[in-house]
């Protein structure tokens, strides 16, 4: 562990790579930009754990694999305790002598596998304060089986399970706030992070891997289930920060900080009107496009955002 | 725990399944707490707390969890085990299947309970009847003596490269949970070469990086299935193997199966578990009073050695099979299912009763068994009025289905 250095830019990731192409997630999908960097800051010296997910099925289809550091799937709802199995099976194995390698552990899987299915198996693992480092890559539905709601659906958006009519205006209810349900455990290290913000995400990976049990919310833009130009998905992670729907924040040593602060806050419609998800907010139901701006100005005064909406550039 | 005399204590069943994942060396126990198994976490926790055992104590938030933390730590190369049963075992269901199919040897011990509902903590084999398509080896058990000799057996089996699949000990909860015996218990020595540590044939290692638990598409899922059940099969050979040294080195064995008075019985009654205890003190009282009756107690139920226990029930004029559990809407019971395929298979044409006993903790008795006898006797001269299905000690308005 001596040897590990935080990473900040880019130019700092060594050019080993420990995810291949040629795996079949989704156009403009940047699940595997994450990956990519998680395992080039480990320097492959990692043991990756995922739920069943788009991540698991687009990247293991016997024969084929798209893994090139050791990866482990057990079933959808139970990755973090796979992980914790996983990493005390290396604790003491180490202790014993019997192996000399001791790899960070990491699980990364979808929002459904981490905030409604496997909520408990994290919850358990970050109350036992297990050396795990655990990644949402949260799509905001399930993606995989088709784009259903989830628990980190956001307000007012479409999907398969939430459509809108005269008698629904898309999801009815807010997201499930993952970060603060971390924080909540006492996890030693959370962060919020945005494909907008490269090194942003770099650093807090970084401190993710070395400060564990930790907790990265990456909010991954899905063009298949927002319904989006799949070239937009880091104009879309961009807008995301920059209208002050997805703040960029550290929860480090008991105290959240933000990382990226606003000094010109965007509109949230720049945000919603690229989505086809949200289509129907500007045809229908303007009053929800109000209360998400509403949303947006009380995270901004939270996080001393600037209290203006700037005019879209 | 009481020592009474050098290597003979007096544990209880869950203190004796304990005993031996101290002296099996552990490396991680991953356990959720439930009646009646649960004491076998504590005497852990407690072996762990005293440095007596130095191994990873996962104490995780559900039985679900227990397994698939298992199955992590046994897929680094770890040893493994988790203990359950009822509605925890229930609630693990989905990742036994998991665990057989990616070949990791997850030892597990089971204090068998009844399901929910009606909410009922006593014995019966439910639980274990629900996991038997799940690709597991289960053993079933008599005593504690033999709840201890099996689990440290299990692991030998589970690890044997020819096997890698994940063991049920099956010990009913109370009647062998619960209760003390003397137990012959081997030493630390004795037990270290008995279950070698061997580097597994796969396991995660950033050195050498593999993808475990990959997707099967129609054109290998198949293969992956039919491999996976094959080795359970074929496991009915090692499970004997180790219990034959295991006699050669310390002198106890149990075999597949094993007979009491059968060698010129007439009519038999087949079952698992400690109530198969009480058929055999019923067979020897029978016996006196000159019925050629005797009893076959299964210990291994998967695999299933219907090619054995063929040639052990052929030449019976009835048979009977005693179970704890119910195969609701089904023929028969699970254990009487595999035997009336065993007979088929084999042209053995003999009259069979299903003896439905012991749900939810209800006493098995001598006078049980005695009764379950003459029905087979009645049978046997084709005088039985009562259905194939026949319940013992159940209160109902239909009493011909009673006994």
């Amino acid at each position: 562990m001596s040897k590990f250095k935080l990473i900040s830019t880019i130019k700092e990731l060594p050019i080993e790579e420990g995810f291949s192409p040629g795996h079949g997630l989704c156009a403009g999908c940047t699940i595997p930009t994450i990956i990519r960097m998680v395992t080039k800051i480990a320097k492959g010296n990692i043991i990756v754990v995922s739920p069943t997910g788009c991540l698991e099925v687009s990247t293991s289809v016997y024969p084929t694999t798209a893994w090139k550091i050791p990866w482990i799937h057990v079933a959808f709802e139970n990755a973090a305790a796979v992980a914790s199995g996983v990493k005390s099976a290396f604790s003491v194995l180490k202790r014993k002598g019997m192996i000399v390698d001791d790899p960070f552990v990491v699980v990364i899987g979808g929002d459904g596998g981490t905030a409604d299915i496997g909520i408990q198996a994290m919850s358990g693992m970050f109350e036992r304060q297990d050396k795990v480092t655990y990644i949402c890559y949260d799509n905001e539905a399930y993606m995989n089986t088709g784009i259903q709601r989830s628990g980190a659906t956001p307000y007012g958006a479409w999907t398969t399970t939430t459509p809108f009519g005269v008698k629904s205006i898309g999801k009815a209810v807010l997201k499930k706030d993952l970060f603060s349900i971390a924080i909540a455990h006492k996890v030693k290290y959370a962060a919020t992070v945005s494909i907008g913000y490269v090194n942003d995400m770099l650093k807090k990976l970084s401190k993710a891997l070395i400060n564990t049990p930790s907790f990265i919310h990456y909010l991954q833009p899905c063009p298949t289930g927002w319904r989006f130009d799949p070239a937009l998905s880091v104009k879309i992670g961009k807008l995301a920060v920059q209208t002050g729907l997805w703040p960029l924040l550290e929860y480090e040593n008991g105290k959240v900080k933000v990382t990226v602060s606003l000094t010109k806050r965007l509109p949230v419609t720049e945000y919603l009107k690229h989505q086809g998800r949200f289509k129907h907010l500007f045809k229908k139901y303007p009053q929800i496009i109000e209360e998400l701006q509403s949303h947006a100005d009380e995270l901004a005064e939270e996080y001393g955002f600037s209290p203006l909406v700037s005019t879209p550039i | 725990m009481k020592v009474i005399q050098k290597n003979r204590l007096a544990l209880s069943g869950n203190e004796a399944v304990a005993y031996a994942v101290k002296q099996a060396k552990v490396d991680v126990t991953a356990v959720y707490p439930i009646t009646p198994s649960t004491a076998v976490s504590e005497k852990i926790s407690e072996y762990v707390a005293k440095g007596e055992l130095d191994g990873e104590l996962l104490l995780v938030e559900s039985e679900h969890s227990a397994l698939s933390a298992c199955i992590g730590a046994a897929a680094v190369g770890a040893r493994v085990f988790t203990v359950t049963c009822s509605q925890g075992l229930l609630l693990m269901h989905e990742i036994l299947y998991i665990a057989s199919a990616l070949r990791v040897p997850v030892v597990m011990a089971v204090a068998n309970r009844s399901i929910s509902a009606p909410l009922n903590i006593w014995c019966d084999h439910s639980d274990a009847m629900d996991q038997r398509d799940t690709n597991w080896i289960m053993i079933f058990v008599l005593s504690v003596q033999e709840v201890y000799d099996r689990m440290i057996q299990a692991f030998r089996i589970a690890e044997d490269f020819r096997v890698r699949l994940p063991i049920m000990v099956n010990y009913d909860g109370f009647t062998l949970s619960h209760t003390y015996s003397p137990v012959d218990v081997l030493s630390d020595e004795e037990v270290s070469p008995f279950l070698p540590r061997r580097e597994p044939p796969f396991k995660l290692d950033p050195k050498n990086p593999i993808t475990l638990g990959a997707v099967g598409n129609p054109d290998y899922y198949m293969e992956a299935k039919v491999q996976a059940s094959k080795a359970l099969t074929d496991s009915l050979l090692v499970i004997d193997e180790v219990d034959k040294e295991f006699e050669k080195k310390f002198g106890r064995s149990y075999g597949i199966y094993r007979k009491f008075m059968m060698e010129d019985a007439e009519i038999a009654i087949v079952g698992m578990g400690s109530a198969m205890g009480t058929a055999k003190e019923a067979v020897r009282r029978l016996r006196k009073e000159g019925k050629k009756v005797g009893a076959l107690i299964l210990n291994i139920y998967r695999p299933f050695a219907y090619e054995m226990l063929a040639k052990e029930l052929k030449d019976l004029k009835a048979l009977g099979v005693m179970e704890r559990a119910l195969s609701p809407g089904g023929v028969s019971s699970p254990l009487m299912s595999d035997l009336l395929s065993t007979l088929y298979l084999n042209s053995i044409n003999i009259p069979t009763m299903n003896f439905i006993a012991g749900l939810g903790g209800r006493d098995i008795t001598i006078d049980d068994f005695r009764k379950m006898f003459s029905e087979l006797e009645l049978l046997e001269k084709g005088k039985s009025k009562r259905p194939y299905l026949t319940y013992v000690g159940l209160r109902s308005e239909e009493r011909e289905m009673v006994l």
